[in-house]
């Protein structure tokens, strides 16, 4: 099996913002809520009866083709920074993070698969893809699924599908969500009713971390909320045309602010990029919204020599848990804030910032260059 | 006004209405004390009205999953089953709540293709009953790879007729014509 470091060292495809349409759409994500006949759920289960399931089933899921080779952690072997570490990559639930005995994590060797054992069901499969591709996050997962289900006897009635702990899963059990970037939609205010208008068409529009968290970094994740009545494909299907529609707003939006907001626009870059380059204490709010609009930058071409996925990084990197991992100790707030400044000055050093935009023609008369103090 | 149990001048009128029944008492200050009609928080009041035996009765109608001790109020309290023999135990009015949550009330996506997986007790519509001398259930893990079963196959597949399923019909069909030369694979 996998170390827990070798893990966390490579990063993962999907971090590395490729994939379709990556400019607006960070990842794809696909989770199938699967259980076991004859154990109550986790959530009305008694510690020994998760602890015999966890002890049933983690060696079938290890060695499943896909999950062979890769990580597997009981959660009692496992500190609470590094449960966090994988909280902040998408890889566990915050949910499944505050649990600890009879509860296990295993995660494929490319961390594109995890599976959680005794989350709020027994297993949550899930499978992650760059860019906009909810298709194949589905062909991966509904592959492991099938194995599995060959493996272990699952608990399902032909009427109501897959039973689920908590009746909004059941049927398929599928929670199919894509993570967006969409700062122009904020910027020009119509994120409000974009946000409306999906919610109207039966989809969830949540913060960075799912239910119940802010939209820090102009980041969204937007997933369906019914499981019952459709099949697979269709779902996904919806949520990818409603994405497409989504994406092409946040486009037309983006080459809006450019064309008609140049200054304001080269302003705000400007900033975020002068901070992350020379700060040295930074919360993890204001990283994260000013990464995002330097992301906008290198996106629109206004940063030069800025690859997409050292931001994408960077997003990652700053996060309270893996500030930590890093420092291999805890770290009190303000010394978090501290090693996040170092880490954004360090890796901003690479990159030529936007001082160097093509001088567009001078018809405003504001400020030319956001760096003009240096 | 002269206090119903002593002959006080009465100083609290309870009127109290019990199955359409209105019926008045008239206190004076120390009796209605004594019969606790007056206390501050007002649970005595409420205490005096609740008769005992409505409330047991209440609790034993409550209906209870078989498999696993789940309650029907638990159920309402936290949103959540106790396990998946709890849908066939609180099946009814199960229904009105998925057609809230979710486009329809019946699965059509992906069914696992070995029928092991399915769970054949939660088909016919059964009501919990309460076994009484039955130890406190421990849910029995179902064995790793359970033997194909021809009869309980059938009686699904008589299930899925009756309910003009089909599709599953067809493809429980198909699985019994698998097994049927062998009785293992």
């Amino acid at each position: 099996m996998m170390r827990f470091a070798t893990l966390i060292k490579n990063p993962a495809d999907w971090m590395k913002g490729a994939g379709p349409h990556s400019d607006v759409v960070m990842t794809s994500r696909v989770r199938l809520a699967r259980n076991l006949r004859g154990y109550p759920f986790p959530g009305f289960s008694q510690e020994r009866q998760r602890i015999e399931l966890l002890e049933r089933a983690r060696p079938v899921v290890e060695e499943l083709p896909e999950m062979r080779d890769g990580y597997s952690e009981d959660y009692t072997e496992l500190s609470k920074i590094r449960k966090q570490v994988l909280v902040e990559r998408h890889l566990v639930s915050r949910e499944h993070a505050a649990r600890s005995s009879g509860c296990a994590v295993v995660v494929d060797r490319k961390q594109s698969i995890s599976i959680m054992i005794n989350e709020e069901d027994h297993f949550r499969i899930q499978g992650i893809r760059p860019g906009l591709n909810l298709t194949s996050a589905f062909e991966v997962v509904d592959r492991v699924d099938t194995e599995l289900e060959g493996l272990l006897p699952y608990a399902f009635d032909p009427k109501l599908g897959y039973l689920t702990a908590c009746p909004t899963n059941l049927g398929t059990g599928m929670r199919a969500s894509v993570m967006l970037h969409l700062p122009a939609l904020v910027l020009t205010e119509q994120i409000n009713p974009v946000i409306k208008a999906i919610g109207k068409i039966g989809l969830a529009v949540r913060g960075l971390y799912g239910e119940g968290t802010e939209a820090l970094g102009n980041l969204f994740q937007i997933s369906n909320q019914h499981t019952l009545g459709e099949a697979e494909p269709e779902i996904i299907a919806q949520i990818e045309k409603v994405i497409e529609g989504v994406v092409r707003s946040e486009v037309t939006a983006r080459a809006k602010l450019k064309e008609d907001h140049q200054t304001m626009l080269q302003d705000q870059i400007g900033r975020a990029f002068a901070i992350l380059r020379y700060a040295h204490i930074l919360t993890s709010k204001e990283a994260l919204n000013l990464l995002s609009m330097l992301r906008l930058g290198a996106d629109l071409d206004l940063v030069g020599n800025c690859d997409r996925s050292l931001i994408d990084m960077l997003l990652l990197e700053i996060q309270p848990a893996h500030l930590q991992l890093n420092a291999a100790r805890e770290l009190s707030p303000e010394e978090r804030d501290s090693m996040r400044a170092d880490l954004t000055r360090t890796r901003l050093q690479s990159i030529d910032g936007p001082g160097s935009f093509p001088p567009s023609q001078s018809n405003n008369g504001g400020t030319t260059s956001p760096t003009n103090d240096e | 006004m002269k206090c119903d149990v002593c002959e006080n001048e009465a100083t609290v009128f309870l009127t109290q209405i019990i199955n359409g029944q209105m019926t008045t008492v008239n206190l004076c200050e120390t009796c209605s004390k004594a019969k606790g009609v007056t206390e501050e928080t007002g649970f005595g009041l409420a205490e005096a009205f609740l008769s005992p035996s409505h409330r047991t009765e209440s609790d034993t109608m409550e209906i209870v999953c078989d498999a696993c001790g789940f309650t029907a109020s638990q159920l309402k309290k936290i949103g959540r089953m106790g396990c998946p023999e709890c849908y066939a135990a609180f099946r009814d009015g199960l229904d009105g709540l998925l057609r809230n949550m979710h486009k329809g009330t019946r699965h059509v996506g992906k069914r696992p293709s070995h029928l092991s997986a399915v769970t054949p007790q939660i088909l016919p519509r059964q009501r919990a009953s309460a076994l009484k001398d039955a130890p406190p259930p421990a849910p029995v893990p179902a064995p790793l790879v359970p033997p194909p079963d021809i009869a309980k196959l059938r009686a699904e597949l008589d299930l899925a007729v009756k309910e003009e399923r089909y599709e599953d019909a067809a493809k429980l069909k198909s699985e019994i014509e698998n097994l049927q030369p062998k009785a293992s694979k």
